[in-house]
């Protein structure tokens, strides 16, 4: 079975069957990443670009390290020091780096729909590192896999996903994903974050912390973005905290074996708990570890639709 | 230079015209029209005027044969973007008014958010001289309320009327401060001009690139609400109520606004509104994809939205089709989506998109008409939108049954940024006469 499309631009256009096969691959490789030699010659020869115009932790060595190791040439286009200070679109940019021989375009932008639109003009495979508000698909693979592999499946969990959903990428990916695989998806946030208008992707909307968590498998914690203070979403951080914070004691609420997660950076003592995020429940780091091993999968996926 | 237009289907909606007949144009100006049936003519309520029985049969230098064609006023577009001065990459007068005649219209108003912006004489003077030299049609200015169009200071006014300027509006803009659209509705009473008012509540609005709901949830877009418009519009309306001026509400777009609107005419309030043609013929979902060519403000809407539009047009609250024509260069759409500038150029499939109201039975061709022509010509006072004897000849032959595809590349707009590329529809203008020129 191969992908159908050349690109991964967002869980939403991706099938179930295609979001197996990509898990499926990434577990061969996370093998391969136990290894003392942890690099395959799958894709040598090829050329990689990771053009991130939003600053990047985890998701840019993520895909850098994954790149090497399938053996791909790699290029970091750091926006700050490109020709996009002085102006150039976007699609003269990637018109120009595809010019110079990049077979992969990994793109991390903050419009929604950048990588859509990149893709529209050019033949190399256009990877979505994650673009404004829309899509994070690579981070839903990892935190499904990561899901998988702790309790065995998907189907049939009640996965909770707390803090601003509205802006964020990975929430909206993980919705896609989850319901995609028949998991009860449960939004947690205050009603400015959560608007009412996502209860038609088929998830349940709570606003009180602790009915939301009773019961969950999984707790998905997500960031506050502090750009978002001032702008009337909360009043301030403290009264976010108090409310929607996951402290241990808001977690005993959820599943005995309930797994916290969190797509990172944190704010520790803001949306998580430091001994929530540092505790036997947290599969945090587990979650960066397998980022590598998925993000291989679909790279070499996709080269598969090429040939 | 004569011309003899025969045989056509004659609709002029201030007559009560409806019916097969030859009109006679000579110098640039309609001489005659004779009816087949000089009984055949749609009730009127206004004043009729009694068309001429007699044909000269003189020798005639063209002669159009216009069988199976209507045959109805030059169409009358009271909002358009003709970006000149400042924007001519985008268009120019010369460009945008070639566009205005390919799609039926021998009258434009061009709106003030020029660079400079239209808020004084020298701006006003140089469009209408402009017009004169390089214009495929008439031109008459639209002047900004406010000086800028900042929100802070009433522009002059007066001074642009006496110019030629035949409305204000901040149009691109909303006048925020209620203080100055209140003053803008009282002064302008001096000259009887309508203030022509683009509805949006900045707040509301503010960083919005398409209709909030659902589909900007999972395209990630940040989204405008319906109440954008609507507080807005309830807030102009009742501002017109306490100022006794002349309001007109431009672009319509959602069923709350129709509400508001119809509500208002009914309470007697002295409120005209227009909407644009991509209204009622497409929605929100046509954004899917980042669509920037489907961006526009207000935004698309929803289904329920574009129905409550037609019904306002249907029933009267809705007095005007306008284009809200907004060109845009290729470059500026190729952008991502909340990078890309608002806009769709209108003015090339504005008729035929209206004609589908009549082949849905929403409207009848003599109300389309109506809508196009006679209506903004009466809320503007301008000395056109019929067919009378004596005035000048701008005069549009349409063929309601010929379908054709819309190609953008092929406008004669400088902004191909529309929409409804590719899309097969059936009736458009075959010929407009502006005057003494001729436009196939």
């Amino acid at each position: 079975m191969k992908l159908s499309s050349k690109d991964l631009l967002g869980i939403k256009e991706l099938t179930k069957d295609e979001i197996t096969l990509i898990l499926d691959t990434a577990s061969g490789f996370k093998d391969v990443l136990k290894r003392d030699i942890k690099k395959v010659p799958a894709l040598r020869g090829k050329t990689a670009v990771n053009l991130f115009f939003e600053p990047s932790t985890r998701t840019r060595t993520s895909f850098e390290l994954a790149e090497k190791r399938l053996s791909l040439d790699v290029l970091n286009l750091s926006v700050t020091t490109s020709s996009v200070v002085k102006g150039e679109s976007l699609i003269d940019t990637a018109l120009n780096i595809q010019a110079l021989g990049a077979d992969f375009m990994v793109i991390r932008h903050s419009s929604s729909g950048a990588p859509h639109l990149i893709s529209k003009h050019i033949d190399a495979t256009v990877i979505n590192g994650g673009d404004g508000i829309n899509e994070h698909p690579t981070q839903a693979l990892l935190d499904a896999f990561t899901i998988k592999e702790k309790i065995g499946r998907i189907e049939g969990l009640k996965i909770a996903i707390v803090g601003d959903i509205l802006h964020s990428r990975v929430a909206k990916s993980n919705i896609y994903l989850l319901t995609k695989f028949g998991a009860e998806v449960r939004l947690i946030g205050p009603p400015t974050l959560v608007p009412k208008e996502l209860e038609g992707l088929g998830v349940r909307i709570f606003h009180d912390m602790d009915s939301g968590l009773g019961g969950v498998n999984a707790v998905m914690v997500l960031r506050i973005q502090m750009e978002r203070q001032g702008k009337g979403f909360f009043p301030s951080t403290l009264e976010y905290s108090k409310n929607w914070g996951l402290t241990s004691e808001r977690l005993s609420m959820a599943d005995k074996d309930a797994i916290v997660m969190h797509p990172g950076p944190m704010n520790r003592g803001l949306e998580v708990a430091s001994d929530v995020a540092d505790g036997p429940r947290s599969v945090i780091l587990e979650q960066v570890t397998n980022g590598l091993a998925v993000r291989m999968a679909v790279m070499y996926l996709l080269a598969g639709v090429r040939e | 230079m004569k011309i003899l237009i025969k045989n056509g289907h004659i609709i002029d909606p201030s007559q009560g015209i409806a019916g097969i007949g030859d009109v006679v144009i000579e110098d640039g100006k309609i001489i005659e029209i004779k009816m087949q049936d000089a009984g055949c003519r749609i009730q009127d309520k206004k004043k009729k005027n009694q068309a001429s029985c007699i044909v000269h049969h003189e020798s005639e230098s063209k002669t159009i044969d216009a069988t199976g064609l209507y045959v109805f006023p030059g169409l009358i577009d009271m909002h358009t973007h003709l970006r000149e001065p400042g924007f001519e990459y985008k268009e120019t007068i010369k460009t945008g008014t070639m566009a205005a005649v390919k799609g039926g219209f021998t009258t434009v108003c061009s709106m003030p958010n020029t660079n400079p912006v239209n808020d004084n004489s020298s701006v006003t003077d140089f469009i209408i001289r402009k017009a004169i030299q390089e214009g495929a049609c008439t031109v008459y200015p639209i002047g900004a309320i406010t000086k800028g169009q900042k929100g802070e200071e009433l522009a002059e006014m007066g001074i642009m009327y006496s110019e030629g300027c035949v409305a204000f509006s901040d149009d691109g803009k909303p006048v925020m401060n209620s203080l100055i659209m209140r003053r803008a509705l009282e002064y302008s009473r001096t000259f009887n001009v309508p203030i022509i008012s683009h509805c949006e509540d900045i707040s509301l609005s503010e960083g919005g690139v398409m209709n909030e709901g659902l589909l900007s949830l999972t395209l990630g877009l940040k989204g405008i609400p319906s109440e954008a418009e609507e507080i807005m519009i309830g807030r102009d309306i009742a501002l017109a109520k306490l100022a006794k001026g002349r309001l007109h509400i431009a672009h319509v777009s959602t069923e709350g606004s129709v509400r508001i609107i119809r509500d208002a005419k009914e309470r007697g309030i002295n409120v005209t509104a227009e909407t644009c043609p991509h209204y009622f013929s497409i929605t929100e979902k046509a954004v899917e994809g980042y669509n920037t060519n489907a961006k526009v403000n207000p935004p698309l809407r929803t289904q329920k939205d574009a129905n409550a539009i037609k019904q306002g047009l249907k029933d009267g609250t809705i007095d005007v089709i306008a284009t809200d024509h907004a060109p845009h260069h290729r470059d500026e759409k190729l952008k991502e989506f909340d990078q890309s500038p608002s806009g769709i150029s209108g003015l090339e499939t504005a008729l035929s998109l209206s004609l589908n109201l009549v082949h849905e039975g929403v409207l009848t061709m003599p109300q389309i008409v109506e809508k196009m022509t006679v209506n903004p010509a009466g809320i503007l006072q301008l000395n056109k939108g019929a067919l009378k004897t004596g005035s000048e000849a701008d005069i549009v032959i349409v063929d309601a049954k010929k379908e054709f595809k819309v190609e953008a590349d092929r406008f004669a707009s400088k902004g191909k940024n529309t929409p409804f590329d590719g899309w097969i529809l059936k009736g458009m203008p075959v010929m407009t006469i502006c005057k003494d020129k001729v436009y196939e």
